[in-house]
């Protein structure tokens, strides 16, 4: 049992379920991330981990204690709310000690941990004002403040950037992962984000509609996702799709799409192919991140299967440090990223290196991954 | 777009605004026109009045009709003056006004922030009281403040009023408090705030407004009520409404009208005191409640 646990935990409003079976455990001084689409139940999950919300059935327990049926205050556990939820019309102090004073903490005390929080923090000079006062990131750091001074044994997080603007996000993002390294605390942080979810976590839960689709760190989740929607929910651009029929010959395994001009090109699959045994001819969909599709020179040494094919460019999208192309494959349109000066233009043929030491593949009807 | 054109559009607008302003003032004169005479008759001795001229100023001005309506005129048998019903008046109005009020905010506070199963019905029929007519519920009202052993005193009225106000007052609440965000009161759960310590701490400081504008609606009504006053009130605990009707209709002999004006006015400027007081958050209280909730 981990230091949080969630245990076979569901969540009903009325006759709908929206949270399914979600068992998640959480080692101490992990930094949890839940992802997923808006309405996939990130903050309900969330919410019912802070005593906000009640459980309708399963365990949450932290530090081996079960938490169900005991108020959100009693569960030692501070949260960080999406609207920052600072007290409009206490100082930013006050907004702080707060919670140490509705616990009965004497002022002395108080006064130390607000300190040092603000310290931490760097809002001192902030400390009178009210938060009408304070700019977008200085609230969230007074809301960061207040959850820090009580020394909680878990830090939930709801979308704490998505009201900041783009680089004040991701300074932002940089100092939570900053704090979570010099305190160590174990963090529970929703985001729709997949890049906030990327950087910033041990592990990530992937969710959609009231499932977990996933729980992995977050190479495992980008490097191997367990399904279709995964694969596509992380990773920007995301993974490309490509339709194409799998050929199974003893222990090889190999699949055929459709190049830009509609002749058939056949990719050897490297993986395992045990499991594939009986599927062959079946339709399936080849999983290929667009850094796996690249310009020759770019393409990775130490991988063991390259293949090069030559392909028209569609489109080409230079973005600095790489250039993205469209082609088209298996009739679909295919995302490469080439290093910033490759040859590649638009209309011509170019030629591509595709990884399939990186490549995966979906069952289209299951959508989960089968090899 | 030309400068010709720009200076056209902006001379039509100083024409028509001059215009929406005249009327205006018209609008608003005509309105000042009865507190006028009000006011100029009641600092005129009766001679003058009884004798033509409603609108002229007074010739000799006096306060005498002020200081009889206040402390000596005839109201219904004794020579009391409007005071002892000035001073029941606001024995009842300020208990009653603060005591809806204060159920008011907290059952705006439970309807939005702890719903509960069946929230919204019973906000439909606290919505509902604010829709019954008095008159239906005199008798049994009546019946009620009997049983309770409050008929004909001012704890009778107070209790009248406040139960009345809360419909009112619920209404103004909810809806200033519907769009005050939840966060914040889950945020001070997490704290460890309980129930009332998150209405007072959280809620009420920001509800400045929203008091003002149920202190000066339900001051308003409660101080210009007659039919309860009238229904309830024995002559010890009559409030001021009664006591001016008395003023008017029972004086024997000569009617005293420059009496009878000041003791209008008298009745009039508590309401007129607390509206330029909290006035301007009136406006703002209902705008608040409107266009967020
Ligand atoms: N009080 C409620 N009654 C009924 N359904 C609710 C209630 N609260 C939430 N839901 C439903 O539960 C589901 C999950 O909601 P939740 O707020 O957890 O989503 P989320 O993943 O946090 O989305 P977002 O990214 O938009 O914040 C949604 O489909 C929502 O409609
Ligand atoms: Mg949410």
């Amino acid at each position: 049992m981990g230091f949080l646990s969630i245990d076979n935990v569901t969540k009903s409003y009325g006759a709908t379920e929206v949270l399914h079976r979600v068992d998640i455990d959480v080692e101490e001084g992990e930094f949890l991330v839940l992802v997923g689409p808006s309405g996939c139940g990130k903050s309900t999950l969330l919410n019912m981990i802070a005593g906000l919300e009640g459980i309708t059935s399963g365990t949450i327990a932290i530090n081996e204690k079960p938490m169900n049926g005991v108020h959100p205050s009693k569960r030692n556990i501070a949260m960080v709310f999406q609207s920052y939820a600072l007290y409009p019309n206490m100082t930013v102090a006050q907004n702080i000690t707060f919670g140490l004073e509705m616990h009965g903490t004497p002022k002395p005390e108080r006064d130390e941990a607000l300190a040092k929080v603000a310290e931490l923090l760097q809002i001192t000079p902030l400390l009178s004002r009210k938060p009408g006062q304070l700019s977008g990131g200085q609230r969230q750091r007074v809301a960061m403040g207040r959850a820090l001074v009580r020394n909680p044994d878990v830090f939930l997080f709801d979308e704490p950037l998505s009201n900041l603007d783009a680089k004040l996000r991701v300074d932002m993002r940089t100092e939570i992962k900053k704090l979570h390294q010099r305190l160590g605390t174990t963090i529970v942080y929703v985001t729709h984000d997949q890049i906030e979810a990327m950087t910033l976590s041990t592990r990530i839960a992937v969710m959609n509609g009231g499932y977990v689709q996933q729980l992995g760190t977050p190479k495992e989740i980008y490097d191997n996702p367990a399904n279709i929607f995964v694969a596509s929910f992380m990773g920007s651009p995301s993974m490309n799709l490509i339709p194409a029929k799998l050929r199974v010959n003893g222990a090889d395994a190999a699949v055929e799409i459709a190049d830009s001009k509609g002749a058939p090109i056949t990719l050897p699959v490297p993986a395992d192919a045990s499991n594939l045994a009986g599927r062959n001819g079946e339709e399936v969909l080849l999983g290929i991140r667009p850094e796996a599709l690249t310009d020759p020179e770019g393409a990775d040494r130490n991988a063991n299967t390259v293949v090069q094919l030559s392909n028209v460019i569609d489109v080409t999208e230079p973005a600095g440090s790489d250039t993205f192309v469209t082609t088209t494959m298996g009739g679909c349109d295919v995302i490469g990223r080439m290093r910033a000066d490759a040859e590649a233009r638009p209309g011509e043929l170019s030629e591509l290196a595709m990884n399939m030491d990186k490549a995966v593949l979906f069952d289209p009807k299951t959508e989960d991954r089968i090899g | 777009m030309s400068i010709a054109s720009s200076e056209n559009a902006v001379s039509t607008n100083r024409v028509a605004r001059t215009f929406v302003y005249l009327v205006l003032l018209l609008f608003a004169l005509f309105y000042l026109l009865p507190l006028f005479i009000m006011l100029v008759n009641s600092v005129k001795p009766l001679s003058e009045i009884t004798g033509g001229n409603m609108i002229a100023m007074p010739e000799v001005w006096t306060l005498d009709p002020w200081r009889a309506a206040w402390s000596s005129a005839q109201i219904g048998v004794e020579p009391t003056g409007l005071r002892p019903y000035f001073i029941n008046s606001i024995i009842m109005a300020v208990p009653a006004v603060v005591l809806s009020t204060i159920f008011g905010a907290l059952n705006g506070y439970v309807l939005t922030k702890w719903q509960f199963r069946g929230h919204n019905i019973v906000f439909g029929l606290l919505l509902f009281s604010c829709f019954i007519p008095f008159q239906i519920v005199l008798i049994p009202m009546a019946q009620s403040l009997g049983v309770l052993g409050l008929a004909g005193s001012t704890p009778g009225l107070i209790l009248v009023h406040f139960v009345y106000g809360i419909g009112f007052t619920t209404l103004y609440f909810r809806n200033y408090y519907a769009a005050f965000p939840t966060e914040l009161v889950r945020a001070a759960q997490i704290d460890g705030a309980g129930f009332f310590r998150i209405f007072w701490r959280i809620l009420l400081p920001s509800s400045g407004p929203i008091i003002a504008v149920s202190f000066i609606w339900q001051f308003t009504n409660i101080w210009n009520d007659f039919l309860f006053g009238a229904s309830f009130a024995d002559a010890d605990s009559q409030p001021m409404t009664v006591a001016l009707n008395n003023l008017v209709s029972s004086s024997t002999g000569v009617k005293e009208y420059n009496v009878h004006f000041a003791g209008a006015i008298m009745a009039a400027l508590p309401t007129l005191l607390v509206y330029i007081v909290a006035g301007r958050y009136f406006v703002r209280g209902l705008m608040a409640g409107s266009v967020k909730g």
